[in-house]
């Protein structure tokens, strides 16, 4: 791989043991992906994984971030002195909520750990967004931007509906991109990748949120890793919809950029989105391969639901108000907890306007920061639990082993106020 | 066993990380999640509908198509790796980013753009040596009648 001259003395250590760590690591990645060259950004999302389940089990000791984040985010078996950050850098998912720490059930190691990963944060200059959606709090990239982004869901949004440019980036790259400003110049970096491979032909109504996430899903899981070009679709989906869709294309498979043909940037027309070329394959999505998705995602069979979750990826601020208009004057049933997560920067604007309140009232919580199957935080006792995801649906039966249903906003929002699920495919 | 009872395959394509290891085999036509579809304490697959599930890579040559999911894909086998759960050496059809960072972060010999499909040759239980230096993939197994 050809390295500037910059590029050569970090690698050589003139900038430091950390730095010279995080560019060994970023040539050594680009040689394995078989880049030329690396190139330079100034946007990074990622952040300090730490305090996460999982990796909270293999560090040895607590008492030191800049050691726990040298070998999980720098792949460093011995510590290093970690200097501040060069680029705008933003955090991704923590392990908790510190305004439901009880509801949550967050252990007091869990909580040491995650006021010093936010000290250490601070100190290095990581934003502390906390969030799987960091373009809804203050990090819109531009089109054509280079990107070092974490979060699948993040970076296919990015990609496709902004025209930005990057691939799903890791904790180490990502953390190796913020002390270099630099990352492979590789994949959807580079234009000519970009064209979108597989030819999605809709032929039935993807209007509402929940078929959104099943056409992603569907998608997702036969084109894999692949670009698809969704052709015939009558409806331009709004943000939440754009979200979910490439969320569960995310999840199901490993989408990074789509095409919606007359909707998405790089997409005026379908030969621009396939680069003038014909499409690797031609796949229909019509009702049957949607309730083929719908019953894919349903695992559960007892109607008796504990535990409904809302807002993942993390709820836009219509999603917020969605629901609160839906449990306005309810109660949730005594053998259900709903919990709804977004952002706290705009948690604090659901606050102003008395959505938060009237979620609250109701029985059920509003959180940030977090997310049940990221930070493994969840009530007590869940057996069966529902969301409106297909991501979380995919993951909550793996990573907490929760029988999941997975349906509409307000399929899930009626199973909390009754107790029961009674979601169908509509 | 020695080489008479065996027959030996050698598979040649490009290497992603260097080193040298062998052993069993795991293989899988599937992808692999990261986060969400392996346990990274035991090296177990999780995911609820993969053809692997609840059996474990570790200490095994993983060959598998490629990685899907998380971008947590690279943590959770750096974990599995720190917790001695993690292969011994990968062999994949399908480069992605995350596939990449994880070869590098597992720390051990990676190979793909393999000349015959490694899916096809390869079987659960053969014995792969993987020349991630070289590019070069070696299979034994006994001898077909």
């Amino acid at each position: 791989m050809k390295l500037t001259d910059h590029e050569q003395a970090m690698l050589d250590g003139a900038e430091g043991p950390a730095i010279q760590q995080a560019m060994s690591l970023l040539t050594r990645y680009g040689k394995a992906l078989g880049a030329e060259r690396l190139v330079e950004t100034n946007n990074v999302c990622g952040g300090s994984v730490g305090s996460l389940p999982n990796r909270r089990n293999v560090v040895s000791s607590d008492d030191d971030m800049e050691a726990i984040f040298s070998l999980m985010n720098l792949d460093s078996d011995v510590p290093l002195e970690i200097p501040r950050v060069k680029t705008m850098a933003y955090k991704l998912i923590e392990a908790g909520d510190p305004d439901y720490y009880d509801q949550q059930r967050v252990s007091e190691r869990t909580q040491k750990l995650v006021k010093k990963n936010a000290d250490f944060c601070d100190r290095i200059g990581i934003q502390r967004c906390n969030t799987c959606t960091p373009y809804q709090v203050g990090n819109v990239p531009t089109y054509g931007e280079h990107l070092a982004w974490m979060e699948s869901s993040a970076i296919v949004f990015a990609n496709s509906i902004i025209g930005a440019r990057g691939n799903v980036e890791g904790a180490q790259s990502a953390a190796a991109a913020m002390l270099t400003a630099r990352i492979p110049y590789w994949g959807l970096h580079i234009p000519e990748n970009r064209y979108g491979t597989h030819l999605i032909e809709v032929e039935c109504e993807v209007e509402s949120m929940m078929h959104w996430g099943l056409l992603g899903y569907y998608v997702g899981e036969v084109v894999q890793e692949e670009s698809p070009v969704v052709n015939g679709l009558q409806h331009h989906p709004s943000l939440r919809k754009a979200k979910h869709f490439g969320a569960a294309a995310a999840t199901s498979g490993g989408v990074e950029m789509y095409h919606l043909v007359g909707m998405t940037p790089e997409a005026p027309s379908l030969e621009r989105a396939l680069g003038d070329k014909a499409p690797e394959e031609t796949i229909h999505f019509g009702k049957a391969e949607m309730r083929k998705a719908y019953e894919n995602l349903n695992c559960a069979t007892d109607p008796e639901v504990d535990f409904i979750m809302l807002g993942c990826p993390h709820a836009s601020i219509e999603q917020v108000q969605i629901v609160a208009k839906l449990l306005e004057g309810k109660k949730l049933s005594p053998n259900t907890e709903l919990w709804m997560f977004t952002p706290k920067a705009l948690k604090q604007h659901a606050d102003r306007m008395g959505y938060s309140e009237i979620i609250e009232k109701a029985g059920a919580y509003l959180m940030s920061d977090s997310c049940p199957a990221l930070s493994r935080v969840s009530p007590e006792g869940v057996k069966v639990a529902a969301t409106d995801s297909c991501k979380q649906a995919h993951y909550l039966p793996a990573t907490l082993g929760f029988d999941t249903w997975f349906g509409s906003v307000e399929d899930c929002v009626n199973a909390a106020i009754t107790g029961r699920w009674q979601g169908e495919l509509t | 066993m020695s080489d008479e009872q065996q027959d030996v395959i050698v598979l040649r394509g490009r290497g992603v990380v260097e080193g040298v290891a062998e052993g069993e085999a795991f293989v899988t036509s599937q992808t692999l999640s990261g986060f969400g579809g392996i346990d990274p304490m035991t090296g177990t697959v999780t995911e609820r509908r993969h053809e692997k599930v609840g059996q474990s890579f570790a200490g095994k040559v993983l060959v598998f198509r490629g990685a899907k999911g998380s971008s947590g894909w690279a943590s959770n086998f750096q974990t599995a790796r720190l917790a001695g759960a993690g292969p011994l050496a990968v062999i994949f059809n399908e480069l992605t980013t995350k596939m990449a960072l994880g070869a590098v972060v597992m720390r051990v010999p990676a190979v793909t753009d393999l000349d015959q499909n490694p899916l096809e040759v390869i079987q659960d239980g053969d014995w792969v040596k993987v020349d991630g230096n070289e590019g070069v993939v070696e299979i034994r197994r006994p001898a077909s009648a």
